[in-house]
């Protein structure tokens, strides 16, 4: 798939997603859901802005020594008996898991969830390259989407949020499902196709929440405990993750866990949170051969940048969780496997500002997103950021007509054409203003209010009314100056009386 | 005690009985207000919507303006704009001639409420207003300034006003600046779920301490010829107020 989703405009896929009641309904219901959870699972913990300073932290110290912690990292993993392979692209990733594919001979893939295989687009490469290869999604959720002819992903932690269960089970009719809706029955279905596929399976691919620099070891956080099998029952394992999913120790690794699962789904822990590094010595279950494929495919532009801390991200979705944006629009609405602030930060760096340009402008800045994220990643500030870049750098032109911009920019800094704006406001917009109604009483005035106009004024006038700003005479401006005129002034006969 | 009043760009130009409301109550409460007249406006719709180097002008003839009168405070209508004045001296760091002036303007600007409340120790600010309201709780506000408390206590204690808990407080009304402008698409439908909200509330009355959500808001259920009267806070601490009921904080909020 890659990261860009759709090469739609914004516009096109924000009318879409208005179209899609069900999925607006779901991510309300859900982003209301999570708030309760998320928030108890917190305070249970107690002191919880101390756990994002020490989250933070981590993170911080993890980027900062990122190539000597990916080397100590990397020696151990040789240690254990694995391979390590560096991709600086998604190309270079994609062929080395296709090497160690026709080296093994394997014909039956499953893979556990990982957001860094969709990015790189692997199962369908590798479905194009291995005629009669099998391959198969098991976390539920990727599953639905794969059997729905691998329709795209809407969240990080919840894919198929944009279903319902008539959609899933109409899927899952396709492959021989004869039950009703009950989400039980389709989960059980599920588990046993399944299960029956694992046994048979050769090869596994999994993600890699965190990767313990001091020891090599993997961590895998689930709560269906497909990650276990997919490393438990083939012979080769394969783990695919982003180069900056490094953390010094298991103490980190712990710590971020706890902070990941409450954040990521409102648990205290998820069912399962695993530590792995392939098959220990005079034990029969976890792989004969064990793999890890870092890779870079453009991280490293953020590293040492503006954005280096959008490297943080634990990808625990919170940020989707709580935007009001993502609550109207969707997964589906951003055009990337990345959505939500975390994409609309991280997608123009990893996808290019060609293709997500639009995206840091879908945001009204309300600072949900970095009050929410467990490690202090200030994702508003760093979408002005990318707002800057475009504007200032790269003169770019993103539908906001910079020539307006430019004059607000002059109208701001120089007072007295500010006071012109003040004293001809109300002139100025008179012939756009008409008479109406006033039902937003002590505010519409009954003289009439701005309906509709060009450029940004047609913008705001699209969606509400703007009142007709006062005469000069009635501005505050000139009240505050007759006000202060009236005073008594210290040392008046009046004052002294 | 001098207080000046950054009247911000929204109040200048569409606000008036905000300004007076405020300057009257801050009256009322033994400020001597002045009324800097370059100052124009925090410099947030240019500088959020990207245009950093742009902006500098507004930011130091802000400061220039609000520092021209040697006052104790300074104090503004609006939650965002103040909190945008206290992330100046962030902005100005690297800028030799006005680190100190950013850091001395943000160090001593509030909002209104926050302002009676937190400074003056306001407790009941005399007022009555009888109706039914809710409060909108502006994002940057409450995210980016760190003020929650100051309003609510404020409007508890105004005389026969009903305060009626809003659904979804935390979610954005959509109005984001420029984004109000720029993306009406997704504004509209943040800020009719907004409207939703306040309309099941029951209340007559909705009352902020932001005047740029007040305009989204207002302007939208003027749209939709839904009835709602809009107040912002200094409208309401300043009606109909007999002194008699004035008091003040036992202990100052921390
Ligand atoms: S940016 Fe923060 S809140 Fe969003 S997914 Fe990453 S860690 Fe979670």
């Amino acid at each position: 798939m890659g990261i860009q989703t759709s090469d739609k405009p914004l516009l096109e896929r924000v009318k879409e997603s208005e179209q899609d009641k069900f999925m607006q309904a779901s991510v309300a219901k859900s982003q209301d859901a999570q708030h309760i959870k998320r928030e108890d699972s917190r305070a249970l913990l107690g002191n919880w802005e101390q756990w994002r300073e020490l989250g933070e932290q981590i993170r911080q110290r993890a980027l900062k020594y990122l190539p000597d912690y990916l080397e100590q990292f990397s020696d151990n993993v040789e240690k254990n008996g694995g391979d390590v392979f560096f991709a600086a692209t998604e190309e270079e990733a994609v062929d080395y898991i296709q090497k160690v594919v026709k080296e093994t001979g394997a014909k039956r893939i499953v893979k556990s969830k990982s957001m860094v295989t969709t990015e790189i687009d692997l199962d369908k490469r590798l479905l194009a390259m291995n005629q009669g290869l099998q391959l198969m999604e098991t976390d539920l959720a990727e599953f639905i989407l794969q059997e729905d002819d691998w329709a795209e992903p809407t969240h990080i932690v919840f894919p198929a949020l944009s279903k319902n269960r008539d959609q899933v089970r109409e899927i899952f009719m396709k492959l021989g499902y004869e039950g009703d809706n009950d989400p039980m029955h389709l989960a059980r279905f599920a588990r046993k196709y399944l299960r029956e596929y694992f046994l048979k399976s050769d090869l596994g691919i999994t993600g890699c929440n965190f990767a313990v620099a001091d020891n090599g070891m993997i961590n895998l956080v689930t709560n269906e405990g497909n990650a276990d099998l997919t490393m438990a029952i083939p012979k080769t394992q394969i783990v695919v993750m982003g180069m900056e999913r490094i953390v010094p120790t298991m103490n980190d690794a712990e710590i971020l866990d706890n902070m990941l699962c409450r954040s990521a789904v409102g648990q205290k822990l998820t069912s399962y949170v695993t530590f792995e590094k392939g098959q220990v010595a005079g034990e029969t279950d976890g792989p004969e051969h064990f793999h890890v494929v870092i890779v870079d495919n453009n991280r490293s532009r953020a590293l040492g940048s503006e954005f280096q801390s959008i490297l943080q991200c634990i990808r625990c979705g919170a940020c989707m969780n709580v935007c009001p944006v993502y609550r109207h629009i969707g997964g589906h609405g951003y055009g990337s496997i990345y959505p939500g602030p975390l994409g609309a930060v991280l997608s123009p760096i990893l996808g290019g500002y060609q293709a997500f340009q639009e995206l840091p402008y879908a945001s009204s800045l309300c600072g949900a997103c970095t009050e929410v994220c467990p490690v202090k990643i200030p994702l508003h500030k760093l979408l002005i950021e990318h707002r800057r870049i475009i504007t200032d750098q790269r003169h770019m032109q993103h539908g906001l007509n910079n020539l307006m911009m430019e004059a607000i920019g002059i109208g701001t800094g120089f007072p007295w054409l500010f006071r012109t704006a003040v004293r001809f406001g109300h002139l100025g917009l008179k012939p756009l203003a008409s008479k109406g109604e006033v039902h937003a009483e002590n505010f519409i005035k009954p003289e009439g209010s701005v309906k509709g106009g060009p450029g940004l004024v047609g913008g705001w006038a699209d969606v509400r009314d703007l009142p007709l700003p006062p005469k000069n005479k009635d501005s505050f401006r000139q009240w505050f100056a007759k006000h202060k005129e009236n005073q008594p002034k210290p040392g008046d006969q009046k004052a002294n009386q | 005690m001098k207080v000046v009043i950054f009247s911000t760009c929204v109040v200048d130009l569409e606000f008036p009985n905000v300004g007076i409301a405020m300057t009257e109550v801050l009256e009322r409460f033994g400020c001597d207000c002045y009324l800097p007249k370059d100052q124009i406006c925090c410099g947030q719709p240019t500088f959020n919507s990207g245009y950093a180097k742009g902006t500098q002008r507004a930011f130091r003839n802000q400061i220039d303006a609000l520092l021209s009168v040697d006052a104790d405070y300074i104090v503004g209508p609006a939650g965002s704009c103040v909190a945008m004045i206290r992330e100046f001296p962030e902005f100005m760091k690297d800028d030799p001639q006005y680190a100190d002036k950013a850091r001395e303007v943000a160090a001593k600007t509030f909002e209104f409420s926050q302002f009676l409340w937190r400074v003056l120790g306001v407790e009941n600010a005399g007022a009555e207003l009888d109706g039914r309201a809710t409060y909108h709780r502006s994002c940057h506000m409450t995210r980016l300034l760190g003020e929650s408390e100051s309003p609510y206590a404020l409007l508890a204690h105004v005389k026969g006003l009903e305060m009626i808990p809003l659904e979804n407080a935390h979610d954005c009304c959509g109005f984001g600046g420029t984004f109000s402008a720029k993306e009406p698409e997704i504004s509209r439908q943040m800020v009719d779920a907004k409207v939703g909200h306040i309309v099941d509330t029951g209340a007559e009355i909705l009352i902020s301490c932001d005047p740029g959500c007040l305009m989204n808001i207002g302007g939208r259920f003027n749209r939709l010829g839904k009835p709602i009267k809009i107040m912002h806070i200094a409208e309401v601490l300043n009606s109909n107020v007999d002194e008699s009921r004035i008091s003040y904080l036992k202990q100052m909020p921390v």
